[in-house]
C-alpha cells in the first residue's frame, strides 16, 4: 500500500482549472520530485495534499486513509508535514521553543495540570526540552537552541523549518521549493541536509524544485506538471530525455 | 523544578508580600487615604483587565476592542450574584468569592459565543467585530431594565471589595496567566500570533486555541469587572462603552504586547497619570494621548516588547555592567 496516495485529484478555481486529473503515489522511503514551469500547479498540488485546499474532485489518502476535507492540522497528525515556499517560522521565538510547538503533540498535560504545575507539567515539559535540544543536534543546531529564529541565516532559517516540521514526526515530508533564493553553497547544505533526513528517518519525501542540481541530484522519481497536467513521470534519466520535458521546461 | 525557577519563585513571592505589608502598614498609618486606597484598587482592577486582553492581544495576537463589554458582563453578573446573596448570612468573603466565579464563568462563556464566529476574521475586521460585540452586551444590559436597572444603574451592591481581596485576586490573575502561557497551551497561542498558517502545519489545533485564549480572556475581564462592581457598589452600562475597551487596549500596548510585567507597570503609571492630571482635567486626554504618540514613535514595542520584568534579569545585567566596568579599569 502506497504512503501517500492522490487519484484523479482536481482543482478548479472559478472557470480556472488549475490541476486537472494529478495522481500520485508515494511508497515508504521513496524520494519524489515535482517540478514544472511557473504557473503549472505544483504548489496547488501541495495544498491540496496538506489540506490548505479541497481538491474539487478525486481523493487523497495517507497510510491508506481519505484526508480530503480534513483541516491542515488533522492532516499533520495523519502524518503528511510540510515547509514552505518562503520560509514560515515562529520568528520572535527562540529556536528550541520553534520546535517545541511542533512538538506540541508529544505533550499530554492539560491546561488545569499546566496551571497547577502538577508532576506530569514538569516531566512532559522536561521531556520535551530533552527531545527537541537532541533533535536540533541531528541537524547540528543546538549551538543556536536559544537564538530568535529571525537573527539565524538564511539557510539555517530554511534547515530549522525542515526540523520543524519533522518534529511532527511524519510519514511523508513535503518540501516546496526549499533552494529558493539560496546560493550554491547553501543549495549543496540543503542536499546533504536531505541526505542526512532520508539516513535518520524512516520517511518518504516529496519535493517541489526548480534548481535541476537538486532534483536530478537526488530524487528517484520525478513528476513534471505542466498547465495542471501530468506530462512526464520516471527516473530522473526518463525525465531528462523525454522530448516534452525539454520543450516545455528545459528548452531545446 | 530546576534551581533558579525556585528561587525566583521564592523571590517573586517575597516581593509581593512586601508589596502587600507595606501597603497595609501605610493604610494603617494612615498615609494612604480612602482616596489614594481607591486609586490602589483601581491601579489592581486595570491591572486584572490589562493583562488578561494582553493574553488575547499580546499572546494570541488578535486585536479585540471589545474587552469593555466582557467587563460589563463580568460586572452585572457578580454584582446580581451578590445582591441575591446578600441576606444569605453568608461571610462577605465566601459572596464575594461566588459571584466573582459565575462572573468569570458567565464572561468566558460569552468569549466563547462571540470567538467562535468572530475569531475567523483577522487584524481591522476582528476588530471592528469585537468593537459591535462589545457595544451589544452594553446595549442589552441597558436595555435588560427588569434585571439590571437599565440606564438608572444597578444599586445595592454590597460593598465588598477590599484591598485585601483585590491584591490577592490580583496576584492570583497574574499567577494564572504567567501559568498558562509557559505551558503547552501557552505556546501554541503564541505560535498563532507568530504564524498562523505555520502553527496549523505543525498540528496546532488554531481555532481551539484562539477560542481557548480569547474565553480566558474574557473570563479575566469578567472578573476585574466583578471587583468594580464591588467596590464602586454602584453599576451604569455607560461606563461600559467603547472607550473603556481603548483605555484598557492602551496600557497593553504601552507596557508591550505579550508581556505581562509591561501591563502591570503600565497599569499601575496610567491610572495614576489621570489622577495626578486632575487639576488640568481639560487637558488631560491631550496629555494623555501626547504620551501615546511619542511612545508610539520612539518605542512602538512598548515599554518591555515581549519580554518580561525579572528580578533575575536585572541581577544578571547588573553583575555584566559590573564585569565590564572591572574589564575596563583593568585594561
Amino acid at each position: 500500500m502506497p504512503l501517500l496516495e492522490a487519484t484523479n485529484i482536481c482543482m478548479q478555481f472559478g472557470g480556472l482549472r488549475a490541476v486537472d486529473n494529478f495522481n500520485l503515489e508515494i511508497n515508504e522511503h521513496e524520494l519524489v520530485g515535482l517540478i514544472g514551469p511557473n504557473g503549472a500547479g505544483k504548489t496547488t498540488v501541495f495544498n491540496m495534499l496538506t489540506g490548505v485546499y479541497i481538491p474539487t474532485e478525486g481523493d487523497i489518502k495517507i497510510d491508506g486513509s481519505s484526508v480530503v476535507g480534513k483541516k491542515p492540522y488533522e492532516i499533520v497528525r495523519a502524518g503528511a508535514a510540510r515547509t514552505f515556499q518562503n520560509i514560515r517560522l515562529f520568528k520572535d521565538l527562540t529556536v528550541l521553543d520553534n520546535i517545541k510547538i511542533a512538538f506540541h503533540n508529544e505533550l499530554h498535560y492539560s491546561t488545569l495540570e499546566g496551571l497547577l504545575r502538577l508532576p506530569r507539567y514538569w516531566a512532559d515539559e522536561k521531556h520535551a526540552t530533552e527531545a527537541c535540544l537532541a533533535f536540533l543536534d541531528i541537524f547540528d543546531m543546538a549551538d543556536y537552541a536559544d537564538n530568535l529564529a529571525r537573527n539565524l541565516p538564511y539557510g539555517k532559517q530554511r534547515k530549522l523549518e525542515i526540523a520543524r516540521a519533522l518534529a511532527t514526526k511524519p510519514k511523508i515530508l513535503m518540501l516546496d521549493e526549499p533552494a529558493a533564493g539560496m546560493n550554491p553553497q547553501e543549495t549543496k547544505e540543503l542536499m546533504d541536509t536531505i541526505q542526512l533526513i532520508r539516513k535518520k528517518f524512516d520517511i518518504a519525501i516529496l519535493l517541489i524544485e526548480h534548481d535541476m542540481n537538486l532534483v536530478m541530484g537526488i530524487c528517484e522519481r520525478i513528476v513534471v506538471l505542466d498547465y495542471g497536467r501530468i506530462i512526464a513521470k520516471g527516473t530522473p534519466e526518463e525525465t531528462k530525455n523525454n522530448p516534452d520535458v525539454i520543450r516545455v521546461y528545459l528548452g531545446e | 523544578m530546576n534551581r533558579k525557577m525556585l528561587k525566583n519563585y521564592i523571590i517573586n513571592l517575597i516581593v509581593v508580600a512586601l508589596i502587600y505589608a507595606g501597603i497595609k502598614v501605610l493604610i494603617s498609618a494612615g498615609v494612604i487615604n480612602r482616596y489614594y486606597e481607591g486609586i490602589i484598587i483601581f491601579i489592581m482592577i486595570n491591572i486584572i483587565l490589562a493583562t488578561s486582553l494582553n493574553l488575547a492581544t499580546g499572546f494570541l495576537g488578535q486585536l479585540t476592542l471589545g474587552h469593555a463589554g466582557f467587563m460589563a458582563a463580568g460586572a452585572y453578573v457578580s454584582a446580581i450574584t451578590a445582591i441575591a446573596l446578600k441576606n444569605s448570612g453568608m461571610p462577605n468573603l465566601l459572596i464575594l468569592i461566588i459571584s466573582l466565579i459565575a462572573a468569570a464563568i458567565v464572561s468566558a462563556l460569552v468569549g466563547i459565543a462571540i470567538g467562535i464566529p468572530a475569531l475567523r476574521l483577522r487584524g481591522d475586521y476582528l476588530a471592528i467585530i469585537t468593537l459591535g460585540f462589545g457595544e451589544m452586551i452594553r446595549v442589552i444590559i441597558n436595555n435588560l431594565r427588569g434585571l439590571t436597572g437599565g440606564a438608572q444603574g444597578l444599586t445595592g451592591i454590597p460593598r465588598i471589595a477590599t484591598f485585601d481581596n483585590v491584591f490577592w485576586v490580583t496576584a492570583l490573575v497574574i499567577l494564572v496567566l504567567y501559568r498558562l502561557t509557559h505551558s503547552r497551551q501557552g505556546r501554541a497561542i503564541v505560535s498563532i500570533r507568530e504564524d498562523e498558517i505555520a502553527a496549523e502545519a505543525v498540528g496546532v489545533k488554531t481555532t481551539y486555541f484562539k477560542v481557548l485564549g480569547f474565553a480566558i480572556a474574557a473570563g479575566f475581564a469578567g472578573v476585574g469587572g466583578g471587583l468594580y462592581a464591588h467596590y464602586l457598589a454602584f453599576l451604569d452600562p455607560k461606563i461600559f462603552g467603547f472607550m473603556r475597551s481603548v483605555e484598557i487596549l492602551v496600557i497593553v500596548v504601552l507596557g508591550g504586547m505579550g508581556s505581562l510585567t509591561g501591563s502591570i507597570f503600565a497599569a499601575i503609571i496610567l491610572t495614576i497619570l489621570p489622577e495626578a492630571l486632575r487639576s488640568f482635567s481639560d487637558y488631560r486626554m491631550l496629555l494623555y494621548s501626547f504620551a501615546l504618540v511619542l511612545m508610539m514613535i520612539f518605542r512602538p514595542i512598548g515599554m518591555f516588547g515581549t519580554k518580561e520584568f525579572s528580578w533575575q534579569g536585572i541581577y544578571d545585567r547588573y553583575k555584566m555592567l559590573r564585569d565590564a566596568v572591572k574589564r575596563r579599569e583593568k585594561a
